[in-house]
């Protein structure tokens, strides 16, 4: 990789760097890809908990009269459903249906925060500053933001003492503010793994506070900080959608398997047209999960084949530490989406046999849902 | 980073000892590093006869796969069967327990044409400015 000047830094830069974190580009941020080892980072969440800096992801704040309203014009999910407290997860859809970013709207009491992909700031913030309406205002918080995820089974434990006790009782997708290691914070029962867990947002100045908090109270039940690698592995067990790879703007929703963020009955949005159109019609293609068989694994962009025809290709691939097979996900024609079809993965001058799963293919997680 | 003395090495990241005609191959620390946990190696048949340069099995990692290069032309005599098992033994140990292949080499002065670890540690800092 070419060393740059210009890859911005998280607030946890120099703890990367002190835990031998690997450096790496990533969506121009300079963010650690593993400490220790893929697999190792990826068992400590499945068994006792892991230290994620996701501070690379990005953070608007939306506030006005008409936000819910108007959010809920830009996404397919149902803002103006949410309880002060609540989070969401949804697609935001371009008028032909492409997916311009999955992101969380968090509703508080006075605004609204949406939660974005790092690589896709500049482009969502560009998109919902045009789609605006008076009255509606819209900050990037990005960059005044710091955020960990902290997950595992043992989540709640490294957490007790430090938190307000009525974080710990937060169901899945609420959120409270309040006290963390002494500051200011907003606690969030949300993740990315599959386990139970929190994401914890707060201003930067108080990064290492929170950080060797955190590390210090997960020593006795074995917290790890844990890389983009693992982060990787562990969302795909799960099969969920990382957006670059399952859904791009050349993929919508409702192919996506993502009907149950797709709220028709709740008025008009961005993109309904073509979603109420593909739902009457039937679908072309669908996003499927597969496992193979052997240990070649699927990567992104490889070709899916099924009785000799060429049938779609892999989003995601990776090797499961937890099932210790390889799993990959990616788009094949409608009609090859039922569990149990087998098709073929072109890997070079191999083809890899792999067979339709249900998904999640990890379904021993401790997330509440 | 530094590389034993005594191995060659491959701009691939391949290294090599010779003893006897036999060519042990694995690849480099700095290749595992780059790699992650392997997960699985794809290995040569042996009795297979490879060409220098030319791929000859694939290293599967968690997150990225990579190709296996010859560093010499020669025969496969023998295989790290141990790491169909412990794959991880290419993570752990990459010069000992981690080794991949034995090659017969057609040439066995093959072997000193290769990098030298002064010359693989300078082009693995070049990599990186």
């Amino acid at each position: 990789m070419e060393p740059t000047t210009a890859l911005k830094r998280t607030p946890f830069y120099e703890f990367h760097r002190a835990a031998s974190g690997k450096l790496v580009e990533f969506a121009g941020f300079e963010m650690p890809v593993r400490y220790t080892g893929d697999v190792r980072e990826h068992l400590a969440v499945r068994t006792a908990c892991g230290l994620f800096d996701i501070s690379h992801m990005g953070e608007f704040e939306v506030r006005g009269a008409g936000a819910a309203a108007w959010l809920d014009r830009m996404v397919t999910n149902h803002v103006a459903a949410l309880a002060v407290g609540q989070a969401l997860y949804s697609p935001m859809c371009r008028p032909d249906g492409g997916i311009v970013d999955d992101l969380l709207v968090y509703r508080f009491e006075d605004h609204h925060l949406l939660v974005v992909n790092a690589s896709n700031i500049t482009k969502d913030f560009a998109w919902l500053d045009a789609n605006r309406p008076e009255g509606v205002s819209l900050e990037d918080r990005s960059d005044a933001t710091a955020l960990l995820a902290v997950q595992g089974p043992k989540a709640v434990d490294v957490l007790r003492g430090h938190v307000d006790e009525r974080a710990l009782e937060l169901g899945y997708y609420r959120f409270t503010t309040g006290r963390l290691f002494g500051v200011q914070a907003t606690l969030s029962r949300t993740g990315y793994t599959g386990e139970d867990g929190f994401e914890l947002y707060f201003e930067p100045a108080h990064a290492a506070t929170v950080w060797e908090g955190l590390v210090a109270a997960g020593r006795a039940v074995g917290l790890e900080p844990v890389g983009l690698g693992a982060r990787d592995t562990l969302r795909l067990e799960m099969g969920y959608m990382l957006y670059g790879n399952d859904i791009t703007d050349q993929t919508t929703p409702l192919e996506a398997g993502l009907g149950w963020t797709v709220k028709l009955a709740k008025g008009d949005f961005l993109g309904r047209d073509v979603l109420v159109r593909q739902k009457a019609e039937g679908l072309a293609r669908r996003l499927v999960g597969f496992q193979l068989e052997g240990r070649r694994v699927p990567r992104h962009d490889m070709r899916i084949r099924h009785g000799g025809r060429d049938v779609g290709a892999v989003t995601s691939g990776t090797f499961s530490p937890s099932l210790e097979r390889p799993v990959g996900m990616g788009y094949v024609e409608a009609g090859l989406a039922g569990t149990g079809t087998a098709l073929e993965i072109e890997a070079g001058s191999s083809a890899l046999p792999a067979r339709v799963t249900a998904r999640p293919f990890y379904t021993r997680g401790t997330h509440r849902s | 980073m530094t590389f034993p003395p005594e191995l060659r090495y491959t701009r691939e990241h391949e290294w090599a000892r010779e003893e006897g005609g036999v060519v042990t191959v694995g690849i480099t620390g700095y290749a595992t590093d780059q790699l992650g946990d392997v997960v699985f190696v794809e290995l040569p048949e042996v009795g297979r006869r490879l060409e220098a340069g030319k791929p000859f099995g694939v290293v599967e990692a968690v997150k990225t796969v990579s190709d296996l290069y010859a560093p010499v032309s020669g025969e496969v005599v023998e295989t790290n069967d141990a790491l169909a098992a412990d794959p991880a033994a290419v993570n752990r140990d990459p010069y000992g327990a981690g080794w991949i292949v034995r090659i017969r080499a057609a040439d066995a002065g093959a072997v000193a044409s290769l990098l030298d670890s002064l010359g693989y540690a300078k082009l693995v800092e070049d990599a990186h400015g």
